[in-house]
C-alpha cells in the first residue's frame, strides 16, 4: 500500500477502525463525526449515530457542520427532544461508545473544553460543557480523537469538565461513575489505552513513520510505551477513499470538509 | 392567550429592561429576527438564558444588552469561538457579563423542571468535574429511597421564552418539526412566551403526536418569514453556513462588530430591512 496519506487520515481512519459494527455511538461534532460516519460508510453500516441534538439512527450524507444540521435529522430513525435524549437514552444507559474531543488532556484522560488558565480570569474562554460531562460518565466506554501537541497534552489540565480517570487508579469507580471511562485517545502520532492498573495512558500503538521522540515531545508528561507496542496499520485504500469522498461530498454541500472544529 | 402582532410591538410588550431572557432552538430555529429586535430597542441588563448562545447571544452580548448568561455551549458551531461572548468574559466588553455555567443535561432538565413546576432537577452528571466547584448552584441530594447521592440544580423559569417555528394558525395555535430542541420546555416553563413563524395558516394539519404549542400558552405569534436566518427553519430554508463562517471575522473585532450592528440591526427598520441587506453586493463583500 504506497498511496501517501496525511497524519490527519491516519487518525480518523485510526478512530473510525476503533467503532465496532452495530455499537450504539454518542457523536460530538467536529472529528469525531467524521470518524463516526467514516466507520458507518465503511465497515460498520450497522453502527447507531446519535447525535445530542436528537436524531437517533443518523445517517448524513455529507458531514454535518453543527450538531444539529438538518440532514441528521432527515435521515434519522426517529428524532426525539434534547431533555429526552440525555435522559432516556444517555443517563438511562443506552449508548455503547461516546465519542469525544477534546481542547486539554491529561494523563488519566482527563478532558477540559471550559477554560485555559483560572475560571474566573481565564486566559482562553473555551465552549464549555455540552453534552460531554455526562457522555464522559455515562457512555459505557469512550474513545477521544485529539491532535496531539504539548499544548493540548497536558501534565494537568486546568478544569476537569469531563472526567476520565480523575486520579487514576480506581478513583473513577469510587467517585461512582457509571461508564468505564476512556478506553483509547486516538491521535495524529498513535494511540494511547489506559494502563489497567495505573490508569494512566500509555502509548500501545504508534502510527507508521512516527517517531517514539516525535510522541515524546508532543506530550506534556513523562510518556509510557507499552512493552508490546505495535505498529498501527496504515489507511487501507479502501479506507482512504471512503474518508476522500466523504470529505469531497461535504466540501462540495457546504464549502468547508466539516470538521473545522 | 396568543396575539397576532407585529415583532416590534411583541418584544415592546414582553421584554423588559432587567428581564430572564430565554430565546432558545438548537442550531435549529433560532429566533434571530426576535433578537434582533431586542437589540434595536436597546433592552438592557437582561439575564439571558440558552443552551447554546450561539450567533444571537454573541449579537445580543456584543450590543451590550445583557449582564448575565447561562448556558451549556458557548462556542460558534463548526467555526470556533464566539469572540463577543469571549471578549464579555475575558475582558468586561462592552461591560461585564456573570456567568452560570451548566451541561446541556442540566439545562435542558432544568427546563423541564421549569415547566413542571417542579425547584429543581436531579441528574447524574458533574460526578467528578470541576463544575461545581465553580457554580454554587450545582449541589447534590440524597435520594430518601435508596440513599444515593445525585447532583440537584435549580429549575430554569424564565420571565419571557422566545422560539420561531414554523407555523401557526388564525388563533396562534403553533407547530414546530425537525430538531425539537427543548423550545417547548422553554415556552412552557415561562411566564410569558413569543412566537415568531415563517407563516400563517388556516389550518396546521398536524397528526395526532405533534409538537403543537397550543395558543393559550402562547403571549403573542408574529409572522416573521426566514426569522431564524442564519439558522435554518426544516421544511423552509437552509442554514446559511457561509454566514456562521462570516461571523468569525465580523466579530472578532470590536470595531467591525460595532460598525455590523450599527449598518445590519439598528440602522435597518426590521427584519425584511435586514434581510435585503443580505443581498446587496456591497455588503456581502464585508464578509468575504
Amino acid at each position: 500500500m504506497n498511496e501517501p496519506y496525511t497524519s490527519d487520515e491516519m487518525m480518523t481512519v485510526a478512530a473510525a477502525r476503533m467503532l465496532r459494527n452495530g455499537a450504539v455511538c454518542f457523536v460530538g461534532i467536529g472529528l469525531p463525526s467524521t470518524a463516526a460516519n467514516l466507520a458507518r460508510l465503511s465497515h460498520a453500516p450497522d453502527a447507531v449515530l446519535v447525535y445530542e441534538s436528537g436524531p437517533i439512527g443518523a445517517k448524513p450524507p455529507v458531514l454535518p457542520l453543527s450538531i444539529g444540521d438538518g440532514n441528521l435529522a432527515e435521515t434519522a430513525d426517529t428524532v426525539v427532544s434534547t431533555q429526552e435524549i440525555f435522559r432516556y437514552w444517555l443517563q438511562g444507559g443506552r449508548i455503547d461508545v461516546g465519542f469525544l474531543g477534546a481542547a486539554q488532556l491529561d494523563r488519566f484522560a482527563n478532558i477540559n473544553t471550559t477554560v485555559v488558565g483560572p475560571y474566573h480570569k481565564p486566559t482562553v474562554r473555551l465552549p464549555g460543557a455540552g453534552g460531554a460531562p455526562e457522555i464522559s460518565s455515562s457512555a459505557r466506554e469512550v474513545l477521544i480523537v485529539v491532535k496531539q501537541s504539548k499544548r493540548t497534552f497536558v501534565e494537568k489540565v486546568d478544569f476537569v469538565t469531563s472526567a476520565g480517570f480523575l486520579t487514576g487508579g480506581n478513583a473513577r469507580e469510587q467517585a461512582g461513575l457509571s461508564g468505564n471511562g476512556p478506553a483509547a485517545v486516538i491521535t495524529d502520532l498513535c494511540i494511547m489505552r489506559p494502563d489497567p492498573a495505573t490508569r494512566e495512558l500509555t502509548v500501545t500503538s504508534i502510527h507508521r513513520g512516527v517517531t517514539r521522540e516525535k510522541i515524546v515531545a508532543s506530550t506534556g508528561w513523562h510518556v509510557y510505551f507499552a512493552e508490546r507496542c505495535e505498529e498501527t496499520p496504515g489507511p487501507t485504500l479502501a479506507e482512504l477513499a471512503a474518508l476522500r469522498d466523504l470529505k469531497a461530498r461535504t466540501a462540495a454541500v457546504h464549502g468547508t470538509q466539516g470538521d473545522a472544529e | 392567550m396568543a396575539e397576532w402582532m407585529t415583532l416590534a410591538e411583541a418584544i415592546a410588550a414582553h421584554v423588559h429592561d432587567g428581564d430572564t431572557v430565554a430565546m432558545e432552538g438548537f442550531t435549529h430555529l433560532i429566533p434571530f429576527a426576535a433578537g434582533h429586535e431586542v437589540i434595536r430597542q436597546g433592552r438592557r441588563n437582561l439575564s439571558l438564558i440558552r443552551m447554546t448562545p450561539d450567533l444571537i447571544y454573541d449579537q445580543l452580548i456584543g450590543a451590550g444588552c445583557a449582564s448575565r448568561l447561562t448556558f451549556s455551549w458557548g462556542g460558534n458551531p463548526g467555526v470556533g469561538s464566539l469572540h463577543r461572548f469571549r471578549d464579555a468574559v475575558e475582558h468586561d466588553w462592552p461591560n461585564p457579563l456573570a456567568i452560570e455555567e451548566r451541561s446541556h443535561s442540566d439545562l435542558a432538565n432544568a427546563y423541564v423542571a421549569g415547566a413542571a413546576n417542579l425547584p429543581f432537577t436531579v441528574l447524574r452528571g458533574y460526578t467528578g468535574t470541576d463544575y461545581p466547584r465553580v457554580n454554587p448552584q450545582i449541589r447534590s441530594i440524597t435520594c430518601p429511597f435508596t440513599g444515593e447521592v445525585l447532583a440537584a440544580t435549580p429549575a430554569v423559569r424564565p420571565d419571557v421564552a422566545v422560539i420561531h417555528a414554523q407555523k401557526a394558525d388564525w388563533k396562534g395555535n403553533v407547530l414546530l418539526w425537525g430538531i425539537l430542541g427543548v423550545q417547548k420546555e422553554a415556552v412552557l416553563s415561562a411566564k410569558r412566551a413569543i412566537v415568531t413563524v415563517e407563516e400563517r395558516v388556516p389550518s396546521l394539519d398536524a397528526p395526532p403526536n405533534a409538537c403543537i404549542l397550543p395558543h393559550w400558552v402562547v403571549s403573542a405569534v408574529c409572522e416573521v418569514p426566514r426569522g431564524a436566518t442564519p439558522s435554518y427553519t426544516h421544511g423552509y430554508y437552509e442554514r446559511d453556513n457561509a454566514f456562521y463562517r462570516a461571523w468569525d471575522r465580523i466579530s472578532r473585532d470590536r470595531e467591525r462588530f460595532r460598525a455590523w450592528l450599527e449598518r445590519h440591526v439598528l440602522e435597518t427598520v426590521d427584519f425584511n430591512d435586514y434581510l435585503a441587506l443580505q443581498h446587496d453586493p456591497r455588503v456581502q463583500a464585508v464578509y468575504q
